[in-house]
């Protein structure tokens, strides 16, 4: 039972974070039907900022809780640049283009950020390039435990500060792109050009904007999801995005991709269903369990479990 | 019946790979009114890649006129309308909205101009509800109060819409829809407003009450280009018409010597 509950505290504080980066595909996908394959890679970008702005502050700074705010701040606002980026430069001018050619783009985009981010490039002694070996991720959140059921020295279950945090950012972000979507005035704009730009831009909606800020969005979440990610995994390395984004992608195909609760109900399920294996069976299992469920559910539901088949417009 | 779709192919061979030639003058039945003119459309030419859809095609609309664009199914109607509301960017000539060029705008910077589209298959955003629908109308627009009447308005027009205020607009029927997108497009206060096919799929009763609101509108001063497939209903009510033909302007003239003339009658009024 004590283990039950256990993996349950795990595989929620996992999910979180994969709905977090599952919310950026949806997004991007809302609005320009495209598989953002980069989405993971900026999100990997974000954790080196975070990393960087950590070490310049130095230890004593990094921790503080203004130091965590600007760790998040600065991947965050790296992260909205590099979307901004990607979506000026690599998808506006394919956006007439069939989907498979933008889609071909992303997958490109995403190589080269992750491979990019292999080499290894200075000037002196500043860093830009940081190579491809992993590096130690800052403690920016000094680790304890906050609820120990049991013997102490054998616990039967334990919760972390990290994992609290972490769920609590998740769902700040989360709750704050809610009203965003559904409360503003952007939001609406937003929702409009998802279902169709084109009667968009005749109500005056600025349609390029709206893609680019929605883009920017995403990617911010990705970032903050990134950081929690490092803090977790206590390490980060420029693949880290391939494997984050891929397993953050199955979320939102499993919950419904371009459904924003749907990511974050098929992150937590897929947050769940990796802990358990990882539990109760064997840690090699994981991701042929990950993408085996993912199989499963587009077997008996291909829209994902709260996609709703959309009738093609006449 | 078949709807052309924003996506290549289904196009008539004839019309690709027709050669050019010297254009006939359209016919002109009756005289105009001499008019100031609110929109001026000069030798229009639009393609879709490699298939031209319209071939220099000459227009005007009038403040308070209401001007109607007929045509058979395919004759460019729809393309004249995206090229005048920027959805298209022409290929070549000149779209001129009270006296400034607007040719290659985009169409979201010819909303705050006076321009309102409402588009072929109404384009109501069917995953929002009615309100936001008629919000989006008004999405360039900060004052409140002034919003909040026209909405009232809209309600005046169509009580129906006030009933349905908080539904999802996917959940109207195909009448109800049409009285959304009209009020949409009303919410932006427009000059003029472009309409495609307004009668398109509706009962019979429900298209007078359409064109009975639509002449309240005109009336209170707002221009309107109407393109219809039902010639009757649009010689009806316009001041001046203008006939289309695969891409090219065949005739013009004032709707009621259009509805008299012998051509128009069997070509269009199937008798
Ligand atoms: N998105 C498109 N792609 C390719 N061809 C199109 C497209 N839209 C319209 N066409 C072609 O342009 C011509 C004019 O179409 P349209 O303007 O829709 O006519 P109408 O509204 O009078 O029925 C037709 O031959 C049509 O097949
Ligand atoms: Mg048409």
């Amino acid at each position: 039972m004590a283990e039950l509950v256990q993996h349950i505290i795990n595989g929620v504080a996992a999910g979180t974070i994969y709905a977090l980066v599952a919310l950026g595909y949806t997004m991007v996908y809302g609005v320009l039907k495209l598989i953002n394959f980069a989405h993971g890679d900026v999100m990997m970008v974000g954790c080196y900022a975070g990393y960087a702005s950590a070490h310049t502050m130095g230890r004593e700074h990094s921790t503080s809780f203004l130091g965590v705010t600007v760790v998040f701040l600065v991947a965050m606002g790296m992260c909205a640049l590099i979307g901004f980026l990607v979506e000026r430069f690599a998808y506006r001018p394919l956006r007439e283009k069939p989907r498979l050619v933008a889609l071909i783009t992303a997958i490109g985009v995403s190589f080269a950020i992750s491979y990019g981010f292999q080499l290894k490039l200075g000037v002196g002694a500043l860093t830009i390039l940081p190579g491809a070996s992993p590096r130690a991720f800052p403690e920016v959140i000094t680790p304890s435990d906050w609820l120990v059921v049991g013997d102490p020295s054998y616990p039967d279950i334990v919760l972390r500060n990290t994992q609290v945090i972490s769920v609590l950012i998740a769902v700040a972000l989360m709750a704050a792109l809610q009203v965003l979507v559904f409360r503003s005035r952007f939001g609406v704009a937003m929702r409009a050009v998802s279902f169709d730009h084109r009667t968009s831009a005749l109500m005056g909606i600025p349609v390029d904007r709206v893609i680019a800020l929605t883009f920017m969005l995403g990617s911010a979440l990705a970032a903050g999801a990134g950081i929690l990610y490092a803090i977790k995994d206590t390490r980060i390395e420029p693949l880290m995005g391939t494997q984050v984004g891929l397993k953050a992608f199955v979320a939102a195909v499993i919950g419904g991709i371009g459904h924003v609760p749907g990511a974050l109900v098929g992150a937590l399920l897929l947050g769940l269903v990796e802990e358990f294996v990882v539990g109760y069976g064997s840690s090699t299992w994981r991701d042929a369990v990950a993408f085996g469920f993912l199989i499963v559910v587009l077997l008996f539901k291909p829209e994902g479990l709260f996609g709703r088949v959309t009738a093609e417009k006449v | 019946m078949a709807v052309a779709t924003l996506v290549e192919g289904a196009v008539p061979v004839d019309l690709a790979m027709r050669p050019c030639y010297p254009r006939a003058m359209a016919t002109v039945l009756g005289s105009r009114a001499p008019r100031d003119p609110l929109l001026d459309v000069k030798e229009l030419h639009v393609s879709y890649g490699a298939i031209i859809a319209l071939r220099g095609v000459s227009l005007s609309v009038g403040k308070g006129e209401v001007v109607a664009l007929i045509g058979a199914n395919g004759a460019g109607k729809t393309s004249t309308l995206r090229a005048v509301s920027g959805m298209l960017k022409p290929t070549r000539g000149t779209i001129t909205l009270d006296g400034g060029e607007v040719t290659g705008l985009k169409a979201n910077q010819l909303v705050p101009r006076g321009m309102a589209h409402a588009p072929e298959g109404r384009g109501i955003f069917l995953n929002l509800s009615v309100a936001e629908n008629l919000d989006l109308g008004a999405y360039l627009r900060r004052d409140k109060p002034e919003i909040e009447r026209d909405r009232e308005q809209c309600f005046t027009l169509f009580p129906i819409l006030k009933e349905r205020y908080q539904q999802r607009a996917g959940t109207l029927s195909g009448g109800e829809q049409q009285m959304l997108a009209i009020s949409r497009a009303l919410m932006s206060r427009p000059r003029l407003l472009l309409l495609d096919e307004p009668s398109l799929g509706l009962a019979p009763q429900v298209i007078e009450r359409i064109f009975s609101i639509l002449r309240e509108i005109n009336a209170k001063g707002v221009s309107i280009l109407l393109v219809e497939q039902n010639a009757h209903l649009a010689l009806g009510m316009c001041h001046y018409a203008y006939v289309l033909e695969t891409g090219e302007l065949v005739m013009e003239g004032g709707g009621k010597e259009l509805l008299k003339s012998p051509e128009i009658r069997k070509a269009y009024l199937g008798e």
